[in-house]
């Protein structure tokens, strides 16, 4: 007899220059790069800042604060994901700058509850052995 | 000494639709007969060959050929136009004379398909694939409500894309959605990943297609020569590796750099353009197209087809097979894309548009990550 074992959402790996980020979600919190040089912010993590080049990056807890930038609504579940149809896939963008895919909690998927710009404040949702950042809606943060 | 032209010796396509007879590499093979076919040529005349996803040199063997020249530039559905670029630099380097660029997909039947590996440790798969992204309906379609927030476009404007291309697929037999569609019918069919309707994502087919690209000076020669089709210009251009850190969602830049960069390589204006194709894997790549590549302002392309200008009889014909929505889509489309404009600059089109003198063919691949733009005429340069 053979058991079949349901998919399971996907879990990200860490690599030497994205595990900060990773450490980070477990401390609860939503750590991005900053370049000593040119000020700029950055996610993906990278071994040098993507805008000037420098060398020089220090690792910065970002404020937590996120504005909705984007989403689908998808019918169509991913691996993990086939009970939970339909879910909301949000672009979100953080108030240091840089964007990033997400969840949101707490709010429902429909049209009239997603309201573009909507403030958002990150936290946390473990996978696997990881804890992803998410998003729930500014006025509802504890 | 000016550099040789380059021109389309041979153009053809497989069957298309659902083919679990074949696998990938069955289909490229029979791709590349189609095409030298129609060049009237054979497999002793070709010294150069591409292929994306599966090694050129697995083609090659298949085929029984050993060239001197290859290329295996695998970077999503505009891969074959990057190819034919690639192809035009050999040959006008004087690396290869005779190039095949072939494409075959078992996308609906999945025989014999290569996987493509996202692992959890690449940036996809630890900032994209765990929020439940996965497929292109929910990922090529993430910026679009931005889109629509920023330039005033309207869901019905969305599915008029559709609408206005199945005045072109209308009747067509190749076509695997044939029909004449209304909004209605584009905003009825089922929600695939909100805002995009099943009719605004394109179809998932079998087949391939394949070019043979050489001198015109060669071409005048073959077999097809009495309906030249030459390359004017050519550009590529790329984006971020992940939608959701693209520089700017709303708009392709990799659409801007590439049909800028191919435009000036013809010499050509927007007003010259006779016939577009513009890569719809989803309903809003047309719209970013037009507007990325200047044919209209920003904002301004949902009412510019809505107005009915893209569809048979308007100023700028778009999409004349019913495009990847509609006629087809492997997978890799761009080379269906191609297919549609050698067609329609050889007078032999399903829906033909008179007096087709130049072509601009508009490819994307991924999920706006790669970009390339052919300008495509039936005048000798």
């Amino acid at each position: 007899m053979t058991v079949k074992t349901a998919p399971a959402k996907a879990v990200p790996v860490a690599t030497p220059t994205t595990r900060p980020f990773w450490e980070g979600t477990k401390a609860g919190e939503l750590r991005l790069q900053q370049c000593n040089d040119c000020s700029h912010h950055f996610l993906y993590p990278r071994i040098r800042c993507p805008k000037c080049g420098s060398a020089s990056t220090t690792w910065v807890k970002a404020s937590g604060k996120a504005k909705l930038y984007s989403f689908v609504i998808n019918h169509f579940p991913a691996p993990g994901w086939e009970g939970e149809v339909p879910y909301v896939i949000a672009m979100v963008q953080l108030a240091e700058g840089p964007r990033m895919m997400s969840s949101l909690v707490g709010i429902p998927p429909d049209p009239a509850k997603l309201v573009l710009d909507m403030p958002l404040q990150v936290t946390f949702q473990p996978r696997g052995d990881m804890m992803l950042p998410v998003f729930q809606s500014a006025g509802s943060a504890a | 000494m000016k550099p040789a032209v380059i021109a389309f010796a041979g153009a053809a396509e497989t069957d298309i639709g659902a083919l679990p007879q074949y696998s990938e590499l069955d289909l490229r093979a029979d791709a590349a007969h189609h095409a030298l076919a129609d060049a009237g040529l054979t497999l002793a005349d070709v010294d150069g060959i591409t292929s994306a996803v599966e090694s050129p040199i697995d083609v090659a063997h298949y085929l029984g050929i050993t060239p001197s020249w290859y290329d295996g530039t695998s970077v999503g559905g505009c891969s074959f136009l990057v190819h034919v670029r690639h192809a035009a630099a050999a040959i006008r380097a004087g690396l290869c004379t005779t190039v095949l660029v072939l494409h075959g997909e078992s996308g609906r039947s999945r025989v014999g398909s290569i996987p493509r590996a996202r692992p959890a440790y690449g940036m996809l798969g630890q900032f994209e694939l765990p929020y439940g992204a996965f497929a292109p309906p929910n990922m090529f379609t993430m910026p679009v409500m931005r889109y629509l927030h920023e330039t005033g476009t309207t869901h019905e404007q969305l599915a008029e894309v559709v609408v206005a291309q199945s005045h072109w697929a209308a009747g067509n037999p190749r076509a695997s959605r044939n029909k004449l569609l209304t909004v209605k019918d584009v905003m009825d069919s089922p929600l695939i990943a909100y805002p995009f309707h099943k009719l605004e994502c394109c179809v998932v087919t079998d087949g391939g297609g394949a070019l043979v690209i050489t001198t015109a000076e060669r071409a005048r020669n073959l077999k097809r020569a009495d309906s030249p089709v030459y390359l004017l210009g050519s550009g590529e251009a790329c984006d971020s590796p992940m939608v959701s850190m693209m520089d700017d969602p709303t708009s392709s830049k990799g659409f801007r750099l590439a049909s800028r960069a191919a435009f000036a390589e013809a010499g050509i204006k927007h007003a010259d353009v006779d016939h577009l194709m513009i890569y719809d894997a989803f309903a809003h790549l047309p719209l970013y197209g037009l507007e990325d590549m200047g044919f209209v302002g920003r904002g301004e392309a949902g009412a510019f087809i809505q107005a009915g200008h893209t569809r048979p009889g308007g100023k700028l014909p778009l999409n004349t097979n019913g495009g990847g929505i509609l006629y087809t889509h492997t997978g890799m489309y761009g080379m269906f894309a191609i297919q549609e404009a050698v067609r329609q600059l050889r007078g032999e089109a399903y829906k033909q548009v008179d007096g087709v003198k130049t072509s601009v063919v508009q490819g994307v691949g991924g999920m706006f990550t790669a970009a390339a733009t052919l300008v495509l005429s039936n005048l000798l340069p």
